[in-house]
């Protein structure tokens, strides 16, 4: 092959490897969620509560006086139940359970849900000391999804416990 | 043959075809598809040095990360903007480059005995790409960055490494700290450096390396990606902002293709995939492959510790040590790991012409499955039977063109293990052994299966490497063809130009004496 005519072919190859290059930097586009859509995450990482006992003061009188502590606790927490109800239906439920090899650690969710943007009544519900009944945690509004927009489901007791975040 | 087998093959050829075409326009030794490692390791530079720059004007607090980025394609556009496209396109091409690299390797079988070692490293190469790949696209802190932080996180969440949930990290605006972006500068740089590591542990043990591809293809390169950075700078997408969920983005899918594979099917689907890949290319030595070729051995009483092995062996397989029986002397030694068994090193060695009287040839350091003394007689009985007007002896490869196909009573044809096992005076032995003519048909350049085959047999030939072949041979008695396993055709349209061209010039000038070893048996 001539030498103009393998410059013009290297011309073609580096041409359609600039385009091979550039057009995949970027192109196609990726959707993750469609426009009119809104997400909700479902987030929180909490120590679950456990069931103390008091000593009584014939107990404590006999332990060694630096390690006189009111009350005997388990190391193991309790596992965390967790409701979410939209518009009054279940949307996910699940118990959470403590991190560690005795169970000492936090439970922790993360959890992510993809919605038609709109105006739903939210609900939540969390029981974390499972020896007792019921939820003692339960927060409810009425919230509006924006599309796009992400709104968060966290806990945290300094906060007043379970709170919305968007 | 076994489904693994043949889509081995097919691949091959598809690569080989491929390749051919390259040719057409960049020939054999610039031509990138046969130099894809120098390639990356080309793109990897650009990398690194358009990297420096950037870190230079990067601004790690969490206010100031995606400005001191974004600015960069705005003001001065000619050097930051510029640089930072760069950066990031050659980024897109070393994945590329690697991934044919990988793909190349397998399809040519290069994979098992003494490639063993280059291939396992050259395995976890992949995943430190794909690290520092993602991480720089982070450092942007863009909508795309903040898109991936948080479906990378999601992704390792479901493995379990952290106590905590990484992806809370980008739950919200004020879940971000500017410690985030210090380690996240710490992985961009830390990496890429394991991954130069990696790389020279990778090409540590073969030599002559090819470091870097020719000259023109790395202008031809460079400007290709300087036009695109013009034509197509590498821009932001808006701020990230945790409160949002970016809806669309541009996506890098050379980098970030793990994010839509895992919407597509889940965290555990793709760990599955990733693992299963990587194991399969760490076992893929291990399934059933064809045996070894035998290795080369060493004859102290022949080798005088010239060397010249050592300097020619393509796989670094030999050392020199201490001459058992030649105080003083140094012998070769060869590693039987890392020994492809090519004979390139008897093709080398000084003691392997067959000028030499002995009743057996034996050499310095020999192939036992074709050794110099075999070729010797292989080639003088095969000229002992040669007739016809214009005698031409042609010397083949087993991995090239099929030479054999050429063989014809005028026409002898010996295929060598790779055209770099013969000796040079081999040459010059058969044309003083009654031949006309000598062809020698090599890989095509740069396709050598043993590296640097077809580039020693060049470089002797022409008299620029020992050993020479002698300036007294004419060389118009001597035609060396570069043709691969699918140029049967050019080699035979070669072969007739070569036989023509001989009988035109006529046969009187000469000057080489005949040279018969055993008179008693030719003549
Ligand atoms: C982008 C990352 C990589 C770069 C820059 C790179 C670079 C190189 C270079 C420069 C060579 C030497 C080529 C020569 O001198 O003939 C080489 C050889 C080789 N590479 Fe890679 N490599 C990379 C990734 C990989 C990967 C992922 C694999 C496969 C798992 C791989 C498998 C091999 C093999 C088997 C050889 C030996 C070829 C032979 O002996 O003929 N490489 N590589
Ligand atoms: S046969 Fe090839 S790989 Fe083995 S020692 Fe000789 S030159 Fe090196
Ligand atoms: S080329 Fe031959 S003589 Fe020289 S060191 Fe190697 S084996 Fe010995």
């Amino acid at each position: 092959m001539s030498k103009p005519a393998a410059i013009v072919g290297q011309i073609i190859l580096y041409g359609a490897f600039a385009v091979f290059i550039g057009y995949f930097a970027t192109f196609p586009r990726y959707r993750q969620i469609p426009d009119d859509a809104a997400l909700i995450k479902l987030s929180m990482s909490h120590l679950g509560d456990r069931e103390c006992r008091k000593r009584t003061a014939e107990e404590l009188e006999k332990m060694p006086r630096n390690m006189r502590a009111p009350l005997e606790c388990p190391r193991e927490r309790s596992d965390i139940k967790l409701e979410v109800d939209l518009d009054g239906e279940k949307l996910f439920s699940t118990v959470m359970h403590p991190t560690g090899l005795s169970k000492d650690g936090v439970s922790t969710i993360y959890k992510r849900f993809e919605l038609k943007a709109g105006s739903y009544r939210l609900t939540v519900r969390m029981n974390d000391n499972l020896i007792k009944p019921g939820f003692n945690y339960i927060k409810e509004e009425q919230v509006t999804l924006k599309p796009g927009r992400v709104l968060v489901i966290d806990f945290n007791p300094d906060k007043g416990g379970l709170f919305f975040r968007q | 043959m076994s489904f693994h087998a043949s889509l081995r093959n097919n691949a091959q050829t598809i690569f080989q075809h491929a390749e051919e075409f390259f040719d057409v326009s960049f020939g054999g030794s610039g031509n990138p598809l046969r130099h894809l490692g120098a390639m990356g390791l080309y793109f990897l530079w650009i990398v690194v040095g358009s990297g420096l720059y950037l870190y230079t004007v990067l601004d790690t607090s969490i206010n100031g990360v995606y400005s001191s980025i974004s600015d960069l394609s705005r003001e001065p556009w000619y050097l930051g903007g510029i640089l930072r496209s760069l950066h990031r396109y050659a980024a897109d091409a070393f994945i590329l480059v690697m991934a044919l690299h990988l793909v190349r390797e397998w399809a040519y079988g290069r994979y098992f005995g003494f490639r063993f070692y280059s291939w396992v490293t050259g395995v976890p190469i992949l995943w430190l790409s794909y690290v520092s790949g993602i991480s720089g696209y982070w450092i942007v802190w863009d909508q795309l960055a903040q898109f991936s932080a948080t479906a990378s996180t999601e992704l390792l969440d479901w493995l379990p490494i952290f106590s905590e949930p990484a992806a809370r990290n980008f739950l919200s605006p004020d879940s971000l700290n500017d410690r985030f972006f210090t380690m996240l500068m710490f992985i961009h740089l830390g990496i890429p450096l394991m991954l130069i590591l990696g790389l020279w542990a990778h090409v540590h043990r073969i030599s002559r390396v090819d470091y870097l591809p020719s000259r023109q293809v790395m202008l031809g390169t460079l400007g290709t990606l300087l036009l695109l950075a013009l034509i197509k700078p590498a821009l932001s997408d808006a701020p990230a902002n945790l409160a949002l969920s970016p809806t669309q983005v541009r996506l890098d899918w050379f980098m970030l293709f793990i994010h839509p594979m895992t919407d597509i099917t889940s965290p555990a689907m793709v760990w599955m995939m990733l693992f299963a890949a990587t194991a399969l290319l760490f076992i893929l030595p291990f399934l059933p492959h064809p045996n070894a070729e035998p290795i080369a051995e060493v004859d102290a009483a022949n080798c005088n510790g010239c060397s010249r092995c050592l300097a020619d062996c393509p796989y670094a397989a030999i050392t020199m040590g201490p001459h058992p029986g030649r105080p003083g002397y140094r012998i070769a030694i060869v590693a039987a790991d890392l020994c492809a068994g090519c004979g390139i090193c008897a093709g080398s060695c000084p003691s392997s012409t067959p000028f030499r009287k002995q009743e057996r040839l034996l050499t310095g350091i020999d192939m036992p499955q074709q050794t110099v003394n075999d070729l010797r007689q292989q080639l003088e009985e095969q000229l002992a039977q040669l007739e016809g007007r214009t005698r031409i002896v042609v010397f083949g490869c087993n991995r090239a063109a099929n030479a054999r196909l050429l063989a014809a009573p005028d026409t002898a044809v010996i295929s060598l293990l790779c055209t770099g096992a013969l000796p040079p005076a081999f040459v010059e032995y058969a044309l003083r052994g009654g031949a006309d003519g000598v062809m020698l048909a090599s890989c095509r350049s740069g396709g050598c299966d043993y590296r640097l085959g077809e580039r020693w047999t060049a470089e002797r030939l022409s008299g620029q490497r020992e050993p020479h072949l002698r300036s007294k041979v004419p060389l118009a008695r001597l035609h060396h063809v570069f043709a691969s396993v699918n140029d049967n055709k050019l080699l035979a349209e070669a072969l007739h130009e070569f036989r023509k061209k001989i009988e035109i010039q006529g046969l009187t000038d000469d000057p080489l004496q005949p040279y018969y070893r055993r008179n008693s048996h030719h003549v």
